[in-house]
């Protein structure tokens, strides 16, 4: 199976976030980026299945130049070879924009299977993948917890609402999206770290979009409070006798 | 006059029948608001089930589109978005609305790339202009969107779960108007399932009085002892957020939000828990919320009652001693 895993980067997550001085996004100075999680799940999907099935497993990652540490990465992990779509101006795209031009880099591949995470941590528009889908002309699912591969394609463990789960099958080439927890995470090994050096990681100049923005991100803003919040302040022995007392008192649970 | 259209979702009780889901609800309540703000009339279209249109005709809505074919009958991306793709292409609709459910996730970003356009998703506020507007970095910051280019095809909006209300719904009277679709059975390529629940029960979270429940600020699973010990002290119920779940540290039967269980118990204590919205869906209901959490900013805090600004590696051991001296 070849197998083409979409990542993407973005700050890690503690960062200690600041608006930027327009207003439009994020103060990106000084941040650490870091795999999105749910792409590193997706990654881990890949790798599992080829380790079954046999096959390659390409990550494919756009973005400026710092993006390819997180490619070096997983190709410690065990990605066989990684594409880095060039570009330091994808951050000002809509879903649709940047599905195409995603969609432009993959089709010359031809992969059996396509998997992305379900949503960025930084985003979180979680339409990456099924945008991609419809490009592509290709079936899809999202939320996948696992893939299993049958005579006439795959069964994907999808996850509802509320504990429910449900089996879908799909004929391949196919798109998922992959929901966190279906596997363990695994983590690069030092043998693996040598490895990546020797791997090929190949640079695309991505295309310029050719339908303009159709939404757009027009002012970042710190959220209000939905409720009066009663801060507790002191030191920890301090603020323990106050949440004694509440507990007691208020909450009367004590 | 311009229209938003609503599209519902329905849910099915033991006995299968079909019912507007609540959060359809609140897309209608949604839908309307923003089609009073334009100047527009509301629409709301059913798929599958007539008996859950019915239910619409004593709400102030233009028409009550009923798309009923029998490859609709069990959800799959394909189907819906045909069928949709059909309806909005014969009513052209300025807006079309979502509910953001998983269903939604994984049929309507397709759809509005079939009309050249990017759906706003899990909107939590409509506001003049129209402006959008939804979180960023899982709840830390919020944004505002707008449509930008031209308006001939129309904008597609998904609205977050608790973010309107049912109850400004407004009542009065719509004619349920039958969509004729065009499907065929080669346009569907994935086969669902039944829906399946993965293991017995052994707790019910939903009955507990006291839950301490437990995020990825504990860090490792050796740390767990001590929100544990915690627990023991205010005879509290264990839950914790997804990711301590997905690490196997406890039961999935133990998560609280979205894909997890939803609680409101007397009282409910996040430690070291960020407030996704996935995990404030679940909880936000309790009486009574206590937040521990060392980053001040963290969404928690705006739902919770007592917030405590710390390190819950000083402030739960010296908590849990209190609570059992005060008890003693
Ligand atoms: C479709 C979908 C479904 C989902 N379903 C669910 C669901 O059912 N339930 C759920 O919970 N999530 C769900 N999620 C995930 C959700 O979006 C969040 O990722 C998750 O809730 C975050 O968990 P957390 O708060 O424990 O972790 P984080 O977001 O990583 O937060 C950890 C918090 O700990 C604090 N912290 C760190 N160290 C300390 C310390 N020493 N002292 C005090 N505080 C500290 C940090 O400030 C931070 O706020 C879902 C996501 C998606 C996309």
């Amino acid at each position: 199976m070849k197998i083409l895993v979409a990542i993407k980067q973005v700050p890690e997550r503690d960062a200690q976030l600041s608006i930027a001085s327009d207003a439009r996004w994020i103060e990106e100075d000084g941040l650490n980026y870091v795999i999105n999680e749910p792409d590193a799940y997706a990654l881990e999907e890949a790798l599992q299945l080829r380790e079954q099935h046999g096959g390659e497993v390409i990550a494919l990652c756009a973005g400026p130049d710092r993006v390819t540490s997180t490619l070096r990465e997983a190709l410690a992990k065990g990605a066989d070879r990684a594409i880095h779509l060039a570009s330091d101006t994808l951050g000002t795209l809509d879903t649709l924009a940047l599905a195409l031009v995603l969609a432009d880099a993959i089709r010359s591949e031809s992969p059996d299977l396509i998997l992305t995470g379900l949503q960025s941590d930084d985003l979180g528009l979680g339409q990456t993948g099924v945008v991609l889908a419809e490009l592509l002309g290709l079936p899809h699912s999202t939320l996948v917890l696992h893939v299993e591969k049958t005579a006439t394609g795959i069964r994907v463990k999808r996850e509802l609402e509320d504990g429910w789960f449900q089996h879908i099958d799909l004929p391949l080439p196919a798109v998922l999206t992959i929901q966190s927890g279906g596997n363990k995470l695994r983590y690069a090994t030092l043998m693996g770290i040598k490895k990546a050096k020797t791997k090929e990681t190949r640079t695309v100049e991505a295309a310029t979009p050719a339908t303009p923005a159709t939404v757009e991100l027009t002012r970042v803003f710190l959220p209000e409070k939905q409720k009066q919040t009663q801060m507790l302040t002191g030191s920890p022995a301090e603020i323990a006798a106050q949440l004694v007392e509440k507990l007691r008192s208020e909450v009367r649970v004590l | 006059m311009s229209t938003v259209l609503v599209v519902t979702e329905q849910k099915y009780d033991a006995q299968k029948n079909a019912a507007i889901s609540r959060i359809s609800l609140e897309a209608l309540a949604a839908g309307q608001a923003l089609a009073a703000s334009l100047g527009a009339d509301c629409a709301a279209a059913v798929l599958g089930d007539s008996s859950a249109a019915n239910e619409l005709t004593s709400k102030a809505l233009s028409r009550v589109y009923l798309l009923e074919h029998p490859l609709l009958k069990q959800y799959t991306p394909d189907a819906y978005n045909k069928a949709l793709e059909q309806l909005i292409r014969a009513t052209s609709p300025a807006w079309v609305l979502f509910p953001h459910t998983y269903q939604v996730r994984d049929f309507a970003p397709a759809l509005a790339a079939r009309f050249g356009q990017s759906l706003i998703s899990d909107v939590i506020a409509i506001r003049p202009g129209p402006t959008f507007v939804r979180q960023l970095f899982q709840g830390k910051l919020n944004a505002e969107y707008h449509r930008a280019g031209s308006d001939s095809a129309p904008g597609f909006i998904s609205v977050q779960a608790g973010s309107f209300r049912v109850e400004d719904l407004q009542p009065g009277t719509a004619a349920i108007e039958a969509f004729q679709v065009e499907l065929a059975d080669g346009d569907i390529r994935t086969k669902p399932s039944e829906p399946f629940r993965e293991s017995a029960q052994t707790v019910d979270l939903a009955a507990a009085p006291i839950i301490v429940s437990v995020g990825r600020g504990i860090r490792e699973q050796e740390n767990m002892p001590l929100v544990e010990s915690l627990a023991q002290a205010l005879g509290a119920e264990l839950a914790a957020s997804r990711p301590i779940c997905d690490a196997g540290w406890f039961p999935i039967e133990r998560q609280v939000g979205s894909s997890g269980h939803t609680v409101a118990p007397r009282l409910y204590l996040a430690v070291g828990i960020s407030g996704a919205i996935q995990h404030l869906v679940g909880m936000k209901g309790s009486k009574t919320i206590i937040a521990i959490n060392k980053d001040e900013n963290a969404p928690i805090f705006e739902v919770a009652d007592y917030g405590v600004v710390g390190d819950l590696f000083e402030i739960v051991p010296e908590l849990t001693k209190a609570i059992n001296s005060a008890k003693s």
